[in-house]
């Protein structure tokens, strides 16, 4: 039950409740845990409650990391 | 999909998988807890294992949510919905964990009790304002993730004063957990924790500071996609190597150190510790979770319809309890796969995707015969 995504705020309709958008499903989901959401955010979402807000710039970040390559006994030195 | 899609990448992964197998070269190896289940199902489906050194050895933890759930609390739901009547609203995970008498709430639905699989706690409100002259009781469960959004129907059904909803709280915490893994005498050796996802993005990673300051141990946030856990991993393997012990975030794109604070508030409003709170494979542990406060009694189904928790053992056979303790592997418990599968489970670790029984069954016992 804690196998969650992101999904992107498609619309937001009553005072605490958005649509969003999971890979093309459009679904309901309540907005009572989370502060400032406008349309275009992505959250995460658990439960049919949006729990955080995705931050897009650490996520982008965290991409770089991923694809840093080990400094650690590089013998090729490949960046030195 | 995006935000899902680049952190599976095939490519990412072997350049993670080669800076871990170049980096984790201690001879004393590295024994790892993937505290949640989300990471468990990750580290099974996406065969994570695999791509990780002899060196390295992940060890499942009791993060998911209806494993660590003892038999005597579904007792409880089942009691309510077969002995007072009332329409029990519930999570589908909680549907097929086997209980007392061979039941399951699925299977006391099957005998007539009105038990009925509910999405968000919004539809459990939904199904008291349609049914006024029925009591409907939401059975909760969860850690810090599905707390939250107990605790805004409880506010919700107060506003509204709906006088026949009520809650069978059985809401853990993960901090509670980690003490009682790591304080467990003779209990699993640990040099390291890959902290949850989801449960991090509401409590922050200020409460894992403990486990580092005090314990000695490393954690590392991160998020739920396999790459989160890849680099986790070689983030601890990297605190190991320096003999550092910290918490460090690889999910900041939604954990900080504070956390949902709306969120926590919200809790903290509904709810308080309960004294002790058995769970399973763990046992009793003071303060490890969650009760209604006074002020919201009448939104306490325990109280409401004088139901004590009885403790029951598990069948004889199964190893969940040390599983959940991180002391054995699925594959060690004699009915694996035989007699216990997950279309048939004896014991509540093969009941969800995210139990360690369930995840090895579905895509890590194919690697053991190969
Ligand atoms: S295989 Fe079944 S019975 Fe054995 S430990 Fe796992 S859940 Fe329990």
């Amino acid at each position: 039950m804690c196998l969650a995504i992101p999904a992107r705020i498609e619309q937001l309709i009553a005072e605490d409740s958005a649509i969003i958008n999971l890979g093309g499903m459009r679904k309901e989901v309540s907005l009572a845990l989370v502060e400032n959401i406008a349309v275009g955010d992505y959250v995460i979402v658990h439960a049919g409650y949006a729990l955080q807000k995705l931050d897009q710039v650490e996520a982008a970040h965290t991409l770089a990391m991923f694809a840093e390559m080990s400094t650690m006994n590089d013998l090729h030195g490949d960046e030195a | 999909m995006k935000y899902v899609d680049e952190f599976r990448d095939g490519e990412l992964a072997r350049n993670i998988a080669a800076n871990i197998a170049r980096e984790a070269t201690a001879a004393s190896g590295y024994r790892l807890m993937e505290f949640c289940g989300g990471h468990t199902h990750a580290l099974s489906r996406y065969g994570i294992a695999d791509l990780l050194p002899a060196s390295v050895r992940m060890i499942h933890g009791p993060g998911c949510p209806v494993c660590v759930l003892p038999i005597g609390r579904v007792d409880q739901a089942i009691r309510l919905a077969r002995e007072h009547g009332v329409i029990l609203c519930t999570y589908a995970d909680t549907m097929r964990v086997p209980c007392s008498d061979n039941l399951t709430l699925m299977r006391a639905k099957s005998g007539g009790a009105d038990v009925r699989m509910i999405y968000s706690t919004q539809d459990a409100l939904k199904i008291a304002r349609d049914n006024p002259d029925r009591q409907v009781v939401f059975f909760a469960i969860g850690f810090e993730t599905t707390t939250p959004p107990t605790a805004v129907a409880v506010k919700q059904a107060a506003a509204e004063g709906l006088k026949n909803f009520s809650v069978l709280c059985n809401h853990v915490l993960t901090p509670a957990a980690m003490h009682a893994i790591l304080s467990a005498e003779g209990g699993v050796a640990l040099d390291g924790f890959v902290g949850p996802a989801h449960v991090s993005t509401v409590i922050g990673s200020k409460p894992y500071e403990v486990f580092a300051d005090d314990y000695g141990k490393p954690v590392v946030i991160a998020g739920f996609e396999p790459l989160d856990v890849m680099q986790a991993i070689l983030m601890l393997i990297r605190q190991i190597n320096d003999g550092r012990a910290a918490v460090e975030n690889e999910f900041t794109r939604a954990v900080t150190r504070e956390g949902n604070l709306k969120a926590q508030a919200l809790v903290e409003e509904v709810f308080e510790l309960r004294e002790v709170f058995e769970w399973r494979g763990l046992g009793s542990i003071p303060h490890s979770a969650l009760k209604l406060r006074p002020e919201f009694a009448e939104f306490d189904a325990e109280l409401k319809f004088s139901i004590n928790y009885v403790t029951v053992r598990d069948h004889k056979a199964c190893e969940c309890a040390a599983i959940l303790r991180g002391e054995k592997r699925p594959q060690e418990c004699k009915i694996f796969g035989t007699v216990c599968t997950p279309d048939n489970p004896v014991g509540s670790c093969m009941v969800s995707s995210e139990g360690a029984c369930a995840a090895h069954y579905s895509y890590g016992r194919f690697r053991d015969a190969a």
